[in-house]
């Protein structure tokens, strides 16, 4: 697996980016960064962001979403502007909706076949709803 | 009904090809089963006990023609199981036993296939077809924009409607580009893909409620206010399973271009505190009932913060509306006056022929339309020798044919498991009533006992505690004396295999729920039961009437129970028609459970049953 790939989508109207690491590139004692490790039943709300370099968000299990809720407000809502990292157990089928959600950064597992992510980047042109990159839904932008 | 743009075409197209290749990953080892499953569910596709099972999404039960036809094709083509396969399961399911009849014919399982299976949700379900043409059947569906999107999986699922949205002659707006707008909305949902449960949505428009709002995890109730401004009614936290609950109101109004906004608050909040350590606790009713009032505070201090923080951005803008509502285009019907005089007498012709049960379908299975020339016509998906909803290859296409000659090519899949056709002229009902006849669809038993909902049970489903279809064919069989179903009258009968609710048992009138005692097929009876239409009154969970009963006792106990209403029942003033009384519902209302109780126990037989 390469060091840091940066999955870029295809089409220019898609503005999904995510960068993927490997397991073992990815650490949480980072000189000079400020991180914050999130529990996934954290309020987002109740955080001091000032000086946050990066949050690692969690996904213990695959199916537990909590976090693209957090990742959502952290974005949207709260305008967080450094690094949120999707850490645990993400699946390549998640990516896009992680990008979408406002996650910059993933995790995998080793040994994730690179290619077979970024053809899940290059699919859907455009999302029916509005996301973090894209707040206004399909209908109001097609307008 | 709705006309897709070129990128909804698009959409499910990706869709499909995303689908296939995640299946050809799971295939070559690059995904772990357990990684596939909620991929394969969000795509409509289970693990059953001897095959999968697809779960094909009919958005608010509108199907054209043209998709029936598709689907029909997929039944013929592909819900066909390897002979071998079928002779396993047919031996596994018979060595469950039979149900014997009071003439001495006994029921057991006949495992079929080739045909597609009406849902209380109005979907489309097929029980056999192997995960290895999955992909296949995605492409073909996708060719007439049917797909299985969220058809499974903690998402939301498929949004459900009145079956008469759009036609009723009671109401007060049309549900269906609310339907088609949430549709859109709910579609792989970024932040709302892995909620801690399953998600469903209702929409009604009419004064009756025919959407069972209650029931659902969000029911919107179309509405006006003293201001005659269009909004919803919304209510959050209703569902069946372990804790059947009738969901609490959360706003009386919300504006009608509020809802997903508001939504998206109820959601969220949903996905950031609802429980995910219990899987039976995990639905939006449960943190209802545990929040209360701080979930109510919860999701309008974040529906205030979407509106004012983030200006609302989905908030649907009127041109939208009149973009969707517009694309549900009405036929091009011939309504010419001559058309009218033709009717008259035409039906007056019939009626001289004296054809009683054309004057009972008429009656039951002809249902009134807002334009006074259209009739709504059900075609009856319960007969003898087919599980209630089901409908083979020829009959679906035959169907098809129906819609195209008397529907404008619409039918729509009901919550009761039978076809509508929406848009039926009057003068055209002898014939669409002699052409249903011949296919056997026009039994006029809409709404009445026979007419009952039921789950594909323990035949198929691996969850399932016990068989729903031999239940159902056995009662079937002993009802088929019109005389004698017209008598009893309107009732509701579900039949769920478990407690998952499938075939909402907890909303019959009388409700058959499969239970498993030390490994045999027992079953739950309540009474009382109502989905909140004016029949059956406010959506209530019915009464369990004592211990379960043997698969044997239970048609002995429902034709008991229906003696007791017989004796008990009031009579009503009568008509033209004859004698009437009291329906089914009310007389058990009125009198209370103890004679049914009694009854029922009665009809038990302990020595026959321990033989068994």
């Amino acid at each position: 697996m390469p060091r840091a790939t940066l999955l870029k989508p295809k089409p220019p109207e898609a503005s999904h980016t995510m960068k993927i690491i490997a397991a073992h590139e990815h650490h949480t004692d980072v000189a000079g960064q400020k991180l914050i490790e999130l529990p996934n039943d954290t309020n987002p709300f109740e955080l001091d962001l000032a000086g946050v370099d990066r949050i690692d968000l969690q996904f213990p299990k695959f199916t537990d979403g909590r976090a693209f809720s957090q990742a959502r407000l952290l974005r949207g809502r709260l305008k967080f502007a450094g690094e949120l990292r999707a850490t645990g157990d993400v699946l390549i089928d998640q990516l896009v909706q992680m990008a979408r959600c406002g996650f910059d950064v993933a995790v995998l597992r080793e040994g994730v076949d690179m290619a077979d992510a970024q053809r899940q980047f290059d699919r859907f042109k455009a999302f029916y709803q509005g996301d973090v990159t894209h707040p206004l839904p399909h209908f109001r932008e097609a307008a | 009904m709705y006309q897709y743009t070129d990128f909804d075409r698009q959409f499910i197209r990706l869709r499909a090809e995303q689908f296939r290749d995640q299946l050809g990953r799971w295939q070559a080892g690059k995904l772990t089963e357990e990684q596939f499953r909620p991929l394969r569910l969000q795509n409509g596709w289970y693990v059953q006990r001897y095959a999968p099972m697809l779960r094909v999404a009919v958005p608010y039960g509108e199907l054209s023609s043209t998709q029936l036809r598709v689907l029909a094709r997929v039944a013929r083509e592909y819900d066909q199981p390897e002979p071998a396969l079928l002779a396993e399961a047919q031996a596994t399911q018979e060595k469950l036993g039979e149900i014997p009849l009071a003439d001495g014919r006994r029921i057991g399982t006949k495992l079929k296939y080739g045909y597609g299976h009406f849902t209380t949700r109005t979907n489309v379900q097929y029980n056999w077809i192997p995960l290895s043409k999955a992909a296949d059947v995605m492409d073909l569906l996708a060719t007439v924009q049917l797909h299985g999107i969220q058809t499974s999986g903690n998402c939301i699922r498929n949004i459900n409607s009145d079956a008469l949205a759009g036609i009723a002659a009671d109401e007060i707006a049309d549900p269906r580009p609310f339907c088609e707008i949430l549709r859109q909305w709910s579609t792989l949902h970024p932040e709302f893909s892995f909620l801690p449960r399953k998600f469903k949505i209702s929409i009604n428009g009419a004064r009756e409620d025919r959407a069972a709002l209650g029931w659902y995890d969000v029911g919107l109730q179309l509405v006006k206010n003293d201001a005659g401004e269009l909004g919803f009614k919304v209510r959050v936290g209703g569902g069946m399973g372990r804790t059947p609950t009738i969901s609490p109101v959360l706003r009386e109004f919300l504006p009608w271009n509020q809802l997903m906004n508001y939504l998206e608050a109820v959601i969220r909040v949903y996905n950031r505190y609802g429980r995910r350590d219990n899987s039976w606790k995990a639905r939006i009713k449960i943190l209802v009932k545990a929040e209360g009032q701080s979930y109510i505070d919860q999701v309008n201090e974040e529906f205030r913060q979407i509106v004012e923080d983030e200006g609302g951005p989905h908030t649907i803008t009127q041109a939208e509306y009149d973009r969707v509502a517009a694309n549900f285009r009405e036929p091009d019907l011939d309504l010419s006056p001559a058309n009218a005089e033709a009717e008259t007498l035409e039906l007056l012709r019939t009626a001289a022929s004296d054809d009683h049960d054309f004057g009972r379908w008429l009656t039951s299975n002809v249902l009134p339309h807002r334009h006074p020339q259209l009739r709504a016509v059900m075609l009856s998906f319960k007969r003898l020798g087919y599980a209630p909803g089901d409908a083979t290859a020829e009959q679906m296409e035959a169907a098809a044919e129906l819609a195209d000659r008397f529907s404008g090519g619409e039918s729509r899949v009901t919550h009761e498991q039978n076809l509508l056709l929406p848009w039926v002229r009057r003068d055209q009902l002898p014939a669409l009533y002699q052409a249903a006849k011949a296919l056997g669809l026009a039994k006029p038993n809409i709404g009445l006992l026979t007419d009952m909902i039921a789950c594909p049970g323990g035949d198929f489903c691996s969850l399932a505690n016990a068989r729903s279809l031999p239940i159902a064919e056995a009662i079937t069989e002993r009802y088929q004396d019109l005389d004698e179903l017209w008598d009893l009258g309107e009732i509701d009968l579900h039949i769920s295999g478990c407690i998952n609710s499938c075939g909402h048992h907890h909303s019959g009138h009388i409700g058959i729920l499969g239970v498993d005692k030390d490994g045999k097929e027992w079953y739950q009876i309540t009474l009382g039961g109502a989905d909140g239409s004016n029949l059956s009154g406010p959506a209530t969970p019915g009464k369990i009437i004592g211990p379960s009963f043997s698969a044997s006792e239970v048609p002995g106990v429902i034709e008991a129970l229906l003696a007791v209403y017989r004796t008990e029942r009031l009579p009503l003033a009568g008509d033209a028609e004859g004698p009437r009384h009291e329906n089914f519902i009310d007389t058990v209302r009125r009198v209370g459970l103890d004679p049914f109780k009694a009854a029922a126990n009665a009809a038990r037989h302990p020595a026959e049953t321990e033989a068994a």
